[in-house]
């Protein structure tokens, strides 16, 4: 076995223009596919980080209406609602998976907050000192809020970095005071989320899910909501997890826990859940991985391409090799011998175009993500699957050939030449 | 009897037509014999040596090689049995190019199951009672056509097969070369191994001990042949 895969590798070395030809179907078809599959796993895994965060591992439970989050732009105080008092929150810190708890109110689209004549109409968050550490944000400029800031009521906000842009454009804030509601505030600090994440948006759905983090955000103490809004508007909660994994069981604790204990009526509609944000990750992937699950088909049709090519050349060479196939069976080599050179010599041709086309792959992969920014991750199980695939693909289409060189008589093969 | 030809006829079909190419072929050949068969081009001597060669099976008739019937053999079990009993060389050689003379002397030793180190040791040998112990690692192509006749006769010697088929095997050689492997074939016959060599050229044909002559596909063994086909 091994003489014949060395033989075979003679072969193909005696022959190299010709092989490399015969390769190039199955190099490019296997190129290809480990290509999409980069894409695809890179892609998912950019889903995952965008939705879930630079590893801060948060999840925000807030209350819903029926199946949707209950809105408190328009709506009126939910009946039968309650706010979450200090006790509650320590008992929410002892729920398990929970690491940290923090109340925060919000409103998605702000309106009303102006400096000067720019208007900014990110969100608006009623928040403790805590929400920033919790949420990963880090303090660029400034200072953070104290405890003096809400026992004196003093009207402070601090910005992150997009709504400095908005509002700003470039200039430093801190100090200048901006309009929330018709009400003065001054500008204490700037934060941002302390790793650099970027959301790739390649359609108007991408934008949907990501809309409401690139818009930028003001903060304010939560002391200060009611100066702005209403007060006994019942809070979202902000939980963090110990890790990726037990976020979604955090979530769920919290989420059941305030249903349980701050709504009178259960029967009223009204809930408290949490955004299941890796359940959200999935579904994009699955989204974008059925659309390129496509594109592997038609890469595939590649392969079989190439194998017809492989096939064809073995035709070609078993009948060049005619004499030597009919000297061995003059001398004693049995059919299944003859059969079993052909097939390594196949093999071994689309196996080597197999391991070409990884490399191909994962190199287009790479000058794609460097050429047009779209993210690669190369998939280890992925490479193992189109070398083995490649080598299948020779034994199948050399079969033809193969059993040809075997079964021929021996007296016809040797008059030829 | 190595061979028991009795009643052979082979047909060939030219188009439609069956054209007969051997008739009512009886031989005998005994262990130890060296036979030349000679005949003009369209005798059917080549296809008495592929019958003989066990290459192609007969239209009618019985041929025993070692009292085994070769009718009843399957494709794979006459190669073995080529493998095992006959030694071939042919006019133009055929080596395998892209191998070494030692390679391609070793090759029937590998489809005899003989493993690689005693497989080498063997040719090698083989290839040292034909004179070419200098020659191991040569190519075919870097060899005279005398050195590649003789590395075929290796070849065909490696396996100690009983009977060694020649066809036309001094064809394609110059005389001098002509004559080295006659004067082996001699020595092959003097250790006991049986020879059958198809030729034209009567100068070699008698190098053998017996002469039978092939025309219009049937063999003539004069009295002797008779004889065998009686016993």
């Amino acid at each position: 076995m091994l003489e014949n895969i060395q033989l075979a590798f003679q072969g193909v070395w005696n022959h190299k223009l010709r092989s490399f030809l015969t390769m190039l179907g199955i190099i490019i078809g296997i190129a290809s596919i480990i290509t999409i599959v980069s894409t695809i796993k890179g892609t998912n895994e950019q889903i995952k980080q965008n939705l879930i965060g630079s590893g801060n591992n948060t999840v925000v439970v807030s209350l819903y209406q029926n199946e949707n989050t209950y809105d408190m732009d328009y709506s009126p105080l939910p009946k039968g609602v309650n706010v979450i008092s200090e006790d509650t929150v320590s008992e929410l810190e002892k729920l398990r998976d929970v690491e940290g708890i923090s109340l925060f109110h919000a409103r998605t689209y702000a309106e009303g907050v102006y400096y000067r004549n720019s208007a900014f109409n990110g969100k608006l968050f009623g928040v403790d000192g805590n929400y920033f550490d919790l949420y990963g944000y880090q303090l660029c400029y400034g200072r953070n809020f104290t405890q003096k800031d809400s026992d004196d009521s003093r009207k402070v906000v601090i910005l992150d970095t997009k709504a400095v842009s908005t509002l700003f454009s470039g200039q430093n804030p801190i100090g200048q005071t901006i309009e929330i509601k018709s009400e003065p505030f001054t500008v204490v600090g700037v934060v941002a989320q302390s790793k650099v994440f970027t959301p790739v948006i390649e359609s108007i759905d991408d934008y949907y899910t990501y809309m409401d983090t690139s818009s930028g955000c003001v903060f304010l103490p939560d002391a200060l909501w009611p100066v702005v809004f209403r007060y006994d508007e019942p809070q979202s909660v902000l939980v963090k997890a110990g890790g990726t994994d037990t976020m979604t069981s955090a979530g769920k604790n919290v989420a059941d826990y305030l249903t349980g204990s701050q709504i009178a009526d259960p029967s009223s509609g009204y809930s408290y859940r949490a955004e299941d944000l890796l359940e959200q990750a999935q579904q994009l992937q699955a989204m974008s991985s059925s659309t390129n699950k496509q594109l592997i088909w038609i890469a595939s049709i590649s392969l079989l391409v190439g194998g017809i090519g492989v096939m064809n050349i073995m035709l070609v060479t078993v009948t060049e090799r005619t004499s030597e196939i009919g000297l061995k069976k003059a001398i004693g080599a049995k059919k299944r011998r003859i059969l079993r050179q052909f097939l390594t010599e196949a093999a071994v041709l689309t196996t080597l175009g197999g391991l070409i086309g990884v490399l191909a792959g994962i190199g287009l992969a790479k000058l794609l993500s460097q050429v047009m920014g779209t993210p690669t991750a190369i998939s280890m199980p992925a490479i193992l699957v189109a070398v083995l695939f490649s080598a299948v693909i020779g034994i199948l289409f050399g079969l033809l050939p193969a059993t040809k060189a075997a079964n021929m008589n021996p007296i016809d093969a040797l008059r030829r030449e | 009897m190595i061979v028991s030809m009795k009643g052979i006829y082979k047909n060939y079909f030219r188009g439609k037509t069956e054209v007969p190419v051997l008739r009512d072929i009886n031989l005998q050949v005994a262990q130890g014999e060296y036979l030349a068969i000679m005949g003009p081009s369209g005798s059917g001597k080549t296809t008495l040596m592929n019958l003989l060669g066990c290459l192609d099976k007969p239209t009618s008739g019985t041929y025993l090689l070692e009292d085994q019937d070769i009718a009843e053999k399957k494709d794979d079990e006459l190669a073995e049995l080529r493998n095992k009993y006959i030694g071939f060389v042919f006019q133009n050689f055929y080596l395998l190019p892209k191998m070494s003379a030692l390679e391609n002397v070793a090759l029937p030793l590998l489809y005899a199951g003989v493993p690689k180190k005693e497989r080498l040791e063997r040719a090698e040998q083989a290839l040292l009672t034909v004179g070419l112990e200098g020659r191991l690692r040569f190519l075919p192509n870097q060899l005279s056509g005398g050195q590649c006749q003789r590395v075929a006769i290796a070849r065909a010697m490696a396996g100690n097969p009983k009977l060694l088929l020649a066809d036309e095997p001094t064809g394609a050689l110059d005389t001098a070369s002509g004559e080295q492997v006659m004067e082996l074939f001699s020595k092959i016959n003097e250790s006991g191994a049986t020879i059958i060599m198809i030729t034209h050229e009567p100068s070699i044909a008698q190098c053998a001990k017996k002469i039978y002559h092939i025309r219009d596909g049937r063999l003539d063994t004069g009295k002797d042949g008779v004889q065998n086909a009686a016993e």
